[in-house]
């Protein structure tokens, strides 16, 4: 029984942390579908949209989910100058180069972000209430932080399948070359597809930032979940990114109740393994 | 001794190690020691993953996941249970290996970046899974008594020994490194490199192959990871398993050239020496990892092939000669 009212307490919240791991991984996992490229950098950058947060707020004074709209397009940018300048070459060659020129950019933006910031933790002491239902209390910036995951999704989901540059992208990540033929600007597409990519994991970043504390170290942690996710939902498919998140949010929820908290990563990573192993095109099948 | 040159790829490697072996010695600073162990220690990781990197085309991004499960195996037994330190080495060794041949029947079928994915699953899997197991200690790890150091004639002689068991253990990886090179066995990894598919029509048996290159791979590393913390007196999750570590080890072989056997020890050599001059510089040393990440991506972006690489592709003399 108290199990139970455990898991109620826990699980609002977990689905709730979902959406938002759920972004994370979706940034991952549109850059693998299009170019099959793993981005080592994704940590990072996630970290770079907590302490976006942290200036917006703590420096500027704007409300953080305003600051969203600051935070995504310098994303954009940010991810768009890493493609042209590290992956572009590499684009063609064997796995092991794209893996290192992402992490040679990993390495790069956490040596600059610690001499900037320290590795100290840091804080959003922002507030937004909480609301109870029954025997639980959902925060209120969790809350919205779903809420704008599923925003973000479904813009997403909107630019690829409604517009023309997304689906240009779909047709570059369908077949590169037939895509060039058919006269699409292929490199300016990958370019936008990376940028995209670091948009989504540098607005997770700063939406987690709003409730928990973080380093410019903390991205790391989420960069293993969202490969986590990326292969529970299949890497290349965006709403399946979407569902591992939640999945990786209910068995959080979920496994503490049943045994010590320091056990979840061993199943996580070994459900991971699993999968891999298994069914490597993830739960829900590989990209569309 | 008149073919004496069909063995320079060999007599080079050992020469290098050699060279640092006796560095303290000449120099008789105590620092000198210090720096030519984290050398060494480097010089055989990178050699023992450049068995599957280099010469077998799987990147690893976890490998060093064999150094710390040897370690933590090797080091219950000298601490908790006071076995001596040679036995503790090998069965770390041992070990290791035997995680490497379970892994590798079950994730070596994966290829290209899932295998990379998987690697890292497993190294975290294994950090958090240990951090759970009360026989090594958990979150806290496991320490040497100090008095384990008097059966080696003190803690002085002990480190000095510990020295030399690195430069051994070195030895060992180059000599494994070049005859898997020059064996048959050797030639078979190749071609799965280059093309695995067309390697098992050749009649390469893939999955074999494979799973031996891994387990070969991941003797050495578990073997230093007893030594290491017999050395430093303590062992812990984070220490054991950091996954930064092993991306330096892709890094090293990268640098010098993979599938190569002097590469590993030249990129090992310069880049413990570029990471030991930018920690140190004034200038650098706010910015090292930045500093380090740009060469890197310099060296990713052009000069794929490493230096022995280049090197080989420039001159068909050293072509004939660096193996």
């Amino acid at each position: 029984m108290q199990q139970i009212n455990l898991l109620l307490a826990s699980l609002p919240d977990g689905i709730l942390l979902g959406f938002v791991y759920g972004v994370a991984a979706m940034g991952l996992t549109l850059i693998w579908g299009v170019m099959n490229v793993i981005n080592l950098s994704h940590g990072p950058i996630i970290a770079l949209g907590m302490f976006g947060t942290y200036l917006i707020f703590n420096k500027l004074g704007v409300n953080p989910y305003l600051g969203l709209f600051i935070v995504a397009p310098i994303g954009l940018l940010l991810g768009i100058l890493i493609y042209t300048v590290a992956v572009h070459r590499v684009i063609n060659a064997p796995h092991l180069s794209s893996l290192l020129a992402t992490f040679s950019v990993n390495m790069i933006i956490i040596g600059l972000g610690t001499a900037a910031f320290t590795t100290s933790p840091y804080n959003v002491d922002f507030n937004m209430g909480s609301v109870s239902l029954g025997s639980t209390t959902l925060l209120g910036t969790r809350l919205i932080a779903a809420l704008a995951a599923i925003f973000a999704t479904g813009s997403l989901y909107l630019f690829l399948y409604r517009t023309r540059p997304g689906k240009f992208i779909r047709a570059v990540a369908n077949n590169r070359a037939a895509a060039e033929l058919m006269g699409i600007p292929s490199s300016q597409i990958l370019a936008l597809s990376f940028g995209l990519g670091t948009m989504l994991a540098a607005i997770s970043g700063a939406l987690i930032a709003t409730f928990f504390p973080f380093s410019i170290l903390s991205g790391g942690g989420y960069e293993l979940k969202s490969f986590v996710i990326g292969v529970l939902g299949g890497l290349g498919n965006p709403v399946g990114a979407l569902v591992g998140g939640l999945a990786l949010g209910v068995l959080e929820a979920v496994v503490p109740a049943f045994m010590e908290t320091s056990w979840v990563p061993v199943i996580e990573f070994g459900l991971f393994i699993l999968v891999l192993l298994v069914r490597p095109n993830g739960l829900f099948g590989a990209k569309q | 001794m008149k073919n004496w040159k069909q063995y320079i790829g060999i007599i080079v490697p050992l020469l290098v190690v050699a060279g640092l072996m006796l560095y303290p010695t000449i120099t008789g600073k105590a620092a000198a020691r210090e720096t030519a162990f984290t050398i060494l220690k480097a010089i055989a990781l990178a050699s023992s993953l450049n068995i599957l990197l280099g010469y077998t085309g799987y990147v690893s991004f976890g490998h060093i996941v064999f150094f710390g499960f040897g370690g933590y195996v090797g080091f219950y037994l000298l601490s908790v249970q006071g076995v001596s330190l040679w036995i503790s080495i090998l069965v770390g060794g041992i070990s290791s290996g035997l995680l490497a041949f379970l892994l590798g029947k079950a994730i070596l079928r994966l290829r290209g970046a899932y295998f990379a994915l998987a690697t890292i699953g497993v190294n975290e899997a294994m950090r958090a899974f240990i951090n759970n197991i009360e026989l090594f200690g958990g979150p806290i790890g496991l320490t040497l008594n100090f008095k384990a150091y008097q059966a080696y004639g003190g803690a002085a002689k002990a480190l000095e020994m510990a020295f030399y068991i690195v430069a051994a253990l070195a030895f060992l990886a180059l000599i494994m490194s070049y005859f898997i090179r020059t064996s048959k066995f050797g030639l078979g990894l190749l071609a799965i490199r280059e093309n695995e598919d067309a390697a098992e029509v050749m009649g390469v048996f893939a999955p074999d192959a494979k799973t031996w290159a891994y387990v070969l791979s991941a003797i050495v590393p578990g073997m230093i990871g007893v030594l290491f913390f017999f050395k430093n007196g303590n062992v812990e999750p984070h220490d054991a398993f950091p996954l930064h570590a092993s991306i330096e080890l892709l890094v090293m072989v990268m640098l010098g050239g993979q599938g190569t056997v002097l590469g590993p020890i030249l990129g090992a050599f310069a880049y413990q020496g570029m990471r030991g001059y930018l920690v140190t510089s004034d200038f650098f040393k706010d910015i090292q990892l930045s500093v380090s990440g740009a060469l890197l991506l310099m060296i990713v972006l052009f000069i794929p092939s490493g230096a022995i690489g280049w090197l080989r592709q420039r001159n068909a003399v050293l072509r004939r000669v660096l193996a």
